[in-house]
């Protein structure tokens, strides 16, 4: 499984985000194999379809759409992003239940 | 530059979503909150609603409390004026909403992040700044530093906080 954070300086959730992930491939019982990548300009962000920090991308499809439900109509760009955690709460990092069934989902489909 | 803790704080007057004028440093008679804050940072709409209850728990002490968008709305349509005005329209603001096009208070201030909060005393001295609290992740919190220095501004005590960081996505600058 290939799995990339993506992260823009601007947003100080990066260390979370990266906290979070490794601690549910821990739980999963997955390599700890993330691959950083920052993302330091508005060409970059349009390149990568970054629409925020931190972005999660589990084998090149962002984790939220692992799970369905995209990034909706945020435009790319050097931003921190808006997640949502499963109570309905505004939050810059993924739902960790959610980080948990994104790599499922995708481990599931690699077989 | 940026304001120091017990200086006055400079005086601006900025437009809110109605297109009103309103004093930052006010007329000497009550304390005020300045918050910096936008649209879409997830750290400044996770604490809104908790500074946002903190505005309607101190109205009665007369406490004023602006939000201030200084963001560069032309690489972040979300936080043009339109979109204020939208956002103040479609939610309960207890406060009045301005905006900073040219991001002259911002920089004045020397405001960093969305949220950044400034206390300032009747006189306009700077009494607190940094985050609202510990936490944006906890609405327990309830901007429990905010609310800290509000009450000894009030009580005329001096602050055992004075500074904290600020928490939240860096101000978008105009490049």
């Amino acid at each position: 499984m290939r799995i990339e954070l993506l992260w823009w300086e601007g947003c100080p959730s990066t260390d979370r985000a990266l906290s979070e992930l490794r601690a549910a491939l821990a739980e999963l019982d997955l390599p700890d194999d993330v691959q950083l990548r920052e993302i330091r300009s508005d060409d970059e962000a349009a390149a990568a379809a970054f629409t925020g920090s931190p972005t999660i991308l589990i084998n090149d499809v962002e984790m939220m759409a692992v799970l369905g439900r995209g990034a909706g109509d945020e435009p790319a760009g050097l931003n921190c992003r808006v997640y949502r955690r499963r109570d309905g709460r505004v939050a810059p990092t993924p739902d960790p239940e959610d980080l948990r069934d994104a790599l499922v989902a995708a481990r599931e489909r690699t077989g | 530059m940026s304001v120091d803790i017990g200086e006055r704080a400079p005086e601006y007057t900025l437009p809110d979503t109605a297109g009103d004028g309103w004093s930052l440093t006010g007329d000497g008679t009550a304390p005020t909150v300045l918050v910096f804050t936008c649209n879409h940072c997830p750290y400044a709409l996770a604490w809104h609603d908790r500074i946002a209850d903190a505005a309607r728990d101190y109205a009665d002490s007369r406490v004023r409390f602006l939000a201030i968008n200084a963001n560069d709305a032309e690489r972040y349509p979300r936080d043009s004026y339109e979109a204020m005005q939208t956002r103040v329209a479609r939610e309960d603001w207890p406060m009045p909403y301005l905006h900073d096009p040219t991001q002259e208070v911002a920089r004045a201030y020397g405001a960093k992040t969305t949220p950044d909060v400034f206390v300032l005393d009747a006189d306009g001295r700077l009494r607190y700044r940094g985050a609202p609290d510990s936490d944006y992740d906890d609405p327990g919190q309830e901007a429990a530093w905010l609310r800290e220095a509000l009450d000894a501004v009030l009580a005329g005590r001096d602050l055992e906080r004075t500074q904290t960081t600020p928490v939240g996505c860096s101000i978008k600058w105009k490049q």
